[in-house]
């Protein structure tokens, strides 16, 4: 079984927004750069009031890969991973699993929009395509 | 002139796939091959330094911190220490070359120990952080649940922007891969023998899109011990010693796998960068590259890091013949950690090392006088220049 992610104070938001259908991601409130992974302290200004926003939860593919080795037992293959470039989150990357889409479709610049899986306490970001 | 750190030897255990022996026993072996090609005893060596320190968080990733090497081996030291975090496998070879500079040590022993062949299972696969863990931290905690628990998936998306911005293909790292294959048959201590054609390397699986089978570096049982001296006391030394010219370390990007600016760049970028403006001397003057190879794709990125071409032309360089056997720019001659076995950088190291003693064999670079070494992929980078005096 893969390990889930310790929920700490940096990352519940990022983690449990699938909740509410949303996915949040860090910011600062003092000179707005977004924040991923989420920190307590903005990196760039070391302001420590930090706002998890909503974001539209579209974006585009800045490189993927599809995966064909079962690196657990339980682990089904073929699957591809999207690193995503954040619509309304500039800097900000997103990896997930890539779900609903055919593996030999996938391409560099695709537009994708993001869906939530529940595992225990976590929601995690999943990418689909936008048809 | 500047007082330069040195290295004064070097071993490797025979290493190997399932070995069944000991970690100590392969670090024991690699130790006194070292002592030997040093000419230096167990008295001598008063500075201990590894790479990453103890750890289980893969099975076989470091079985042997400074701890048990130190009991072992009996030594009694002026510095030890372990550096898991820091400028990649390298780092515990920088620490020992500023301990020798600043006078804290003499004759520093930096080791390497892993034992991924032997222990990794079909639950807890080698290097596969958290494998088994409920829960998990830090920045691993964004790939690994998230399913992209391998590097191969990290090096994978790396390649497949590089390949889309440059135009590169799977035949171009089927070149270095079956290149690294053509040198270790040259290397005996190279764990794979057999002859690759880049048909072989064509139809092997895929693992992580667009890296296949032959891609991926092999785990293996094994030891390498690397011998940091002064220059003072290098000079008793049995071989010349190795000029450490430059070194370096620095990283402009945070420690993740997706979120650099520019993933055709890595942390190499400016760990070069940075070992560049601390020597007179140039690409061109290197005669041997030792440059990571945990997947075929970082060779490129670190070529182009080193500056032996520009950004995007590493797939003209190497089909162009530079890097193989008989190239003005021989990578990785004894075999590399694709065809030679994962000793994380520092087997890369032993072989530049090698070379630069004439001692490599049937696979000797002509002249070899200087060289460089490469350490890490992602944001993991360490930058070392050698040369003889």
């Amino acid at each position: 079984m893969k390990p889930l992610p310790q929920l700490t104070a940096e990352n519940t938001a990022f983690w449990t927004g699938g909740a509410d259908g949303k996915l949040k991601i860090a910011f600062c409130k003092d000179c707005a750069a977004a924040i991923h992974p989420p920190q307590l302290v903005c990196p760039k200004c070391w302001c420590e009031e930090i706002e998890n926003k909503s974001v539209p939860g579209t974006g585009s593919v800045y490189s993927y890969t599809v995966n064909h080795q079962p690196w657990a037992p339980d682990m089904k293959v073929p699957f591809a991973i999207a690193v995503v470039d954040v619509d309304g989150a500039p800097g900000v990357r997103v990896t997930a699993e890539v779900i609903n889409a055919d593996l030999d479709s996938i391409t560099i610049g695709q537009q994708m929009r993001v869906c939530f899986m529940n595992v225990d306490d976590v929601w995690f970001p999943q990418w689909e395509p936008v048809r | 002139m500047t007082m330069k750190a040195t290295i004064t030897g070097v071993g490797m255990s025979n290493i190997g796939r399932k070995t069944n022996r000991p970690a100590m026993a392969h670090l024991v072996e690699a130790a006194k091959r070292a002592m030997e090609t040093a000419g230096l005893t167990k008295d001598d060596i008063d500075g201990i330094s590894t790479y990453p320190g103890k750890t289980d968080n893969s099975p076989g990733m470091s079985p042997l911190g400074t701890g048990e090497v130190r009991n072992a081996l009996g030594l009694k030291t002026r510095w030890h220490g372990a550096i898991p975090d820091g400028p990649s496998q390298m780092g515990p070879i920088m620490v020992a070359a500023m301990a020798v500079l600043t006078g804290q040590a003499r004759h520093v022993l930096c080791f390497r120990a892993l034992t991924e062949s032997s222990s990794q299972t079909a639950t807890r696969r080698a290097s596969i952080a958290g494998a088994g863990k409920a829960r998990m931290d830090g920045w691993l905690s964004y790939l690994v649940p998230a399913n992209a628990m391998s590097a191969s998936n990290w090096a994978g998306w790396m390649a497949m922007r590089y390949f889309h911005e440059f135009g590169m293909t799977r035949e171009h790292l089927g070149m270095v891969a079956t290149g690294e294959r053509a040198f270790a048959q040259l290397n005996p201590m190279a764990v794979m023998q057999s002859p690759m054609t880049m048909e072989d390397y064509l139809e092997a699986r895929m693992i992580s899109s667009p890296l296949g089978l032959f891609d991926c570096d092999i785990p293996i049982d094994g030891a390498c011990v690397v011998i940091v001296s002064a220059a003072d006391a290098a000079k008793d030394c049995a071989r010349e010693p190795l000029v450490i010219e430059a070194m370096g370390a620095a990283l402009g990007s945070q420690e993740t796998w997706d979120q650099r600016t520019d993933l055709t760049t890595m942390g190499a970028h400016d760990s070069c960068a940075d070992m560049w403006k601390r020597t007179d001397m140039k690409p061109a003057d290197i005669n041997v590259l030792a440059l990571y190879d945990g997947f075929s794709i970082f060779v490129p990125y670190w070529l182009e890091a080193f500056g032996f071409c520009g950004h995007g032309e590493a797939k003209d360089f190497i089909a162009e013949g530079n890097i193989g056997p008989g190239g003005r720019f021989p990578v990785n001659t004894g075999g590399g950690q694709l065809s030679g076995g994962r000793l994380h950088g520092f087997g890369l190291l032993h072989e530049a090392c090698t070379q630069l003693w004439g001692d490599a064999g049937a696979r000797q670079v002509t002249n070899a006088q200087t060289a460089v070494c490469g350490m890490g992929g992602g944001f993991i980078a360490g930058s070392m220049l050698l040369r003889k005096d």
